[in-house]
C-alpha cells in the first residue's frame, strides 16, 4: 500500500465549544515524578462510519504503549451507544474505573472524513477537549494518531509524538550474507515499506528534524566504499552527498535540517566533517588521529556530541558546532557510544558497552546524573521521540547453534519504567524518530 | 585443542568452496594440492587472514608472519588486484565499528607495502560488524571475526 502520506487535503482542525463549564480538572499527569499509576482511559468505538471502530482501537494502542495510560476493556463499558454530541453518563464511567473518557463521530464531508471528538473528565465530570478535524479518507489512521497526541497532550501537558513514523534497517537473511534495507514505517508499525532495495548493505538511517527526510549510509556496488545519501521519504528522490575516496558514514542532520555531520576515513584515520546540504560544501570539525565517529547537534544547534576513542577507548566529547574545544562528558566504567541530543535539550542518550552487556542510559550534557535505562546482551542506538519523553533502540539476542540471535526494536519511556516491544515484519535495527508530521 | 580442530576444518571447508568458486578440478581427499599462484594456493599455503585484540588494530605477531609470506606471494604474483576486508566482532556499536574495521584493513595495507606490494594494487573496505564470517556469541567466534581478509577476486 503506497499511500502518499502527507495529506494532499489541508488538514483542518478546530475546537469546539464545551458542552459543560470547566471546573478543575483531574485529569492530568505528572510524568516527571518519581512514581505515578498510568491513567485509566475509557475510548468508545467512535460512532457513524466503520472506520470509527477501527481509529478507536489505533488511539487505544497509542495510549497503552506510552505506559501513561491503561486502556479499559471496552468490553466493560456500561454506557453502550453513547452520543458524541452529549454528556455521558459519568457515574456509569466512574463504575468501570475511567478517569477519562474519549468519544468520537464519523461524518463524511464533501467526499472528506470529518472526526469530532471529545476527552471527557470523568472525575471532574466536564469536557476536558474537543476538536473537530477533516481529512482524506485514507488518511483515517493519522487522524487517530492526531487525536491520541491531542488526547496526550491534554494529560500530561507534553506535546505527543504519536503522528510520527519510524525508518530503521529491515535485516534478512543468514549473518554471514545479511541483507539489509532501510525500511520507514508509522510509529505503530503500520504501513510498513522499504526505500532501499537490498542490493548493497544499507545503514545508519536518520531523519530531518524539520521534513521527511533521511540521511542514510549505503555501501557501493563491488565493493564500493560507503557513502551519504539524502532521501526523500515521500517522493523517494534520492541525493548523493559527497563522492569521496574514503568511506563517508555516520550522518546526522543538524536541529535546522540545513547541515549533515558525518564522519570520513582518510587512510584508516576517521575525522568529523560538516555539509551544507544545499551547496554541499564541506567544513572539517575534528583533526585527530583518532576514531571520532556518531555526531549529533545540540537541540540548539550550538554544539555537537560524538564518541572518540581519542583518550584510549570509546568515550562521549562535546564540542562547538564548528569543531574546536571537545572536552570529554562520560567518565564511568566501560566505553560510550552513539550519543544523541535530546530535542528538549535537557539529556543526551548512549549506548554503553560494558564487561558482558550493552546499556542504554541518559546523562545531563555536562556528564553528571548517568542513568541506565534498559540493559541486555546488546542493546544500542537509541534515537528520541521528538517530545524528548521516549527512546527506540535495538536489542539482539546471542546467536547459538550457527543461527543469528532475534534483532528487534523497543521503546523505553525516560523514567525507565515502561519498556515494550516495537512490532516490524523482519528483523531491525537502528531506528530513527521522525519530527511530528507537519499537518 | 577443540579449537584448533575447529578452525582446521573450517580452513578445510574454505579450501573447498574457493576451488569450486574458480572452476578448479575440486581436490581428491586425500594429497590435495592446488596449482601454484592461485587463489586457492594463496589460501591454502599462504593464508589469506589475520586476526585482531578486542577493539585493537595492530597486526600481532601471529599476524606479521601471516602478512609476510603474502608479501612474498603477491609479489611473485604481480597480476592480482588486491582489497583487504577489515571486520570485527559484534561487541561494538556499528559506526565505530566502521571506523575500526577501516583501521584494520589499513595496518594490513601499510604492512604489505612496507614489504614491498605497490600500494597502488591495494585497496581496502571496512565491513564493521556487518559481514562476520562466523555466526557466533562466544570469545571464539568473536576472535575470528576481528580480522583482515586479504581477498584477491
Amino acid at each position: 500500500m503506497m499511500i502518499p502520506r502527507h495529506l494532499r487535503t489541508v488538514l483542518t482542525a478546530v475546537a469546539f465549544a464545551a458542552l459543560a463549564v470547566p471546573a478543575h480538572a483531574q485529569l492530568t499527569i505528572d510524568m516527571t515524578k518519581p512514581s505515578f499509576e498510568p491513567v485509566p482511559i475509557a475510548i468508545t468505538d467512535f460512532s457513524g462510519d466503520n472506520v470509527g471502530a477501527e481509529m478507536a482501537t489505533v488511539i487505544r494502542n497509542d495510549l497503552q504503549n506510552s505506559g501513561l495510560f491503561r486502556s479499559i476493556p471496552p468490553g466493560s463499558f456500561i454506557e453502550r451507544n453513547i452520543n458524541a454530541n452529549a454528556a455521558p453518563r459519568f457515574q456509569d464511567w466512574r463504575s468501570v474505573g475511567a478517569t477519562g473518557l474519549v468519544v468520537g463521530q464519523v461524518s463524511s464531508a464533501g467526499g472528506n472524513l470529518k472526526v469530532d471528538f471529545r476527552l471527557w473528565d470523568v472525575v471532574a465530570s466536564n469536557q476536558a477537549a474537543g476538536l473537530s478535524f477533516t481529512s482524506q479518507p485514507n488518511n483515517w489512521r493519522r487522524l487517530a494518531h492526531i487525536i491520541a497526541d491531542a488526547i496526550y497532550k491534554r494529560v500530561t501537558g507534553e506535546e505527543g509524538y504519536f503522528d510520527t513514523r519510524v525508518a530503521y534497517v529491515g535485516e534478512t537473511g543468514p549473518l554471514n550474507l545479511r541483507v539489509k534495507r532501510i525500511a520507514i514505517m508509522d510509529q505503530d508499525g503500520a504501513n510498513n515499506r522499504y526505500i532501499t532495495d537490498g542490493r548493497t548493505l544499507a545503514l545508519t538511517p536518520r531523519f530531518s528534524p524539520t521534513l521527511q527526510e533521511i540521511v542514510y549510509m549505503a555501501y557501493g556496488e563491488n565493493n564500493g566504499p560507503p557513502r551519504v545519501y539524502l532521501q526523500n521519504v515521500d517522493s523517494g528522490r534520492r541525493e548523493l552527498l559527497g563522492n569521496f575516496p574514503g568511506m563517508s558514514f555516520a550522518p546526522r542532520f543538524s536541529p535546522d535540517g540545513t547541515k549533515v555531520a558525518m564522519s570520513l576515513s582518510q587512510d584508516g584515520n576517521t575525522d568529523l566533517y560538516e555539509m551544507d546540504v544545499r551547496g554541499h560544501g564541506m567544513r572539517r570539525l575534528t583533526n585527530t588521529p583518532a576514531i571520532d565517529t556518531s555526531p549529533s547537534y545540540s537541540n540548539d544547534g550550538t554544539q555537537i556530541v560524538f564518541n572518540s576513542d581519542r583518550g584510549g577507548t570509546q568515550q562521549l566529547y562535546v564540542m562547538g558546532a564548528g569543531g574546536g574545544g571537545e572536552k570529554r562528558i562520560s567518565f564511568g566504567d566501560g566505553r560510550y557510544a552513539t550519543p544523541v541530543w535530546s530535542p528538549r535539550g535537557d539529556y543526551i542518550a548512549f549506548t554503553k558497552i560494558m564487561g558482558n552487556s550493552f546499556g542504554i542510559g541518559i546523562m545531563r550534557p555536562d556528564g553528571s546524573g548517568e542513568r541506565l535505562l534498559s540493559n541486555g546482551f546488546l542493546v544500542e542506538g537509541p534515537t528520541w521521540a521528538p517530545n524528548g519523553r521516549v527512546l527506540m533502540f535495538f536489542k539482539q539476542q546471542p546467536n547459538s547453534g550457527g543461527r543469528a540471535g532475534s534483532v528487534t526494536l523497543s521503546a523505553i519511556d525516560v523514567t525507565g519504567r515502561f519498556e515494550r516491544q516495537v512490532p516490524t515484519p523482519t528483523d531491525a535495527s537502528d531506528p530513527a524518530w521522525s519530527p511530528l508530521i507537519p499537518q | 585443542m577443540r579449537m584448533i580442530k575447529a578452525i582446521a576444518a573450517i580452513a578445510a571447508l574454505m579450501f573447498v568452496a574457493a576451488c569450486s568458486n574458480n572452476n578448479e578440478a575440486v581436490a581428491p581427499p586425500s594429497g590435495a594440492t592446488v596449482t601454484p599462484g592461485s587463489v586457492g594456493d594463496f589460501k591454502q599455503n599462504v593464508g589469506d587472514r589475520v586476526y585482531f585484540d578486542t577493539d585493537m588494530s595492530s597486526v600481532r605477531e601471529d599476524g606479521r608472519a601471516t602478512l609476510a609470506k603474502q608479501a612474498e606471494w603477491l609479489k611473485k604474483y604481480p597480476n592480482y588486484p588486491i582489497l583487504i576486508e577489515g571486520k570485527c566482532d559484534e561487541r561494538g556499536t556499528r559506526e565505530y565499528n566502521i571506523a575500526l574495521g577501516e583501521r584494520r584493513a589499513t595496518s594490513v595495507r601499510q604492512f604489505l607495502i612496507a614489504q614491498g606490494v605497490p600500494a597502488a594494487r591495494i585497496k581496502t573496505i571496512s565491513y564493521g560488524k556487518e559481514r562476520p564470517d562466523v555466526v557466533g556469541s562466544d570469545e571464539g567466534s568473536w576472535a575470528r571475526n576481528r580480522v583482515g581478509v586479504t581477498s584477491l577476486e
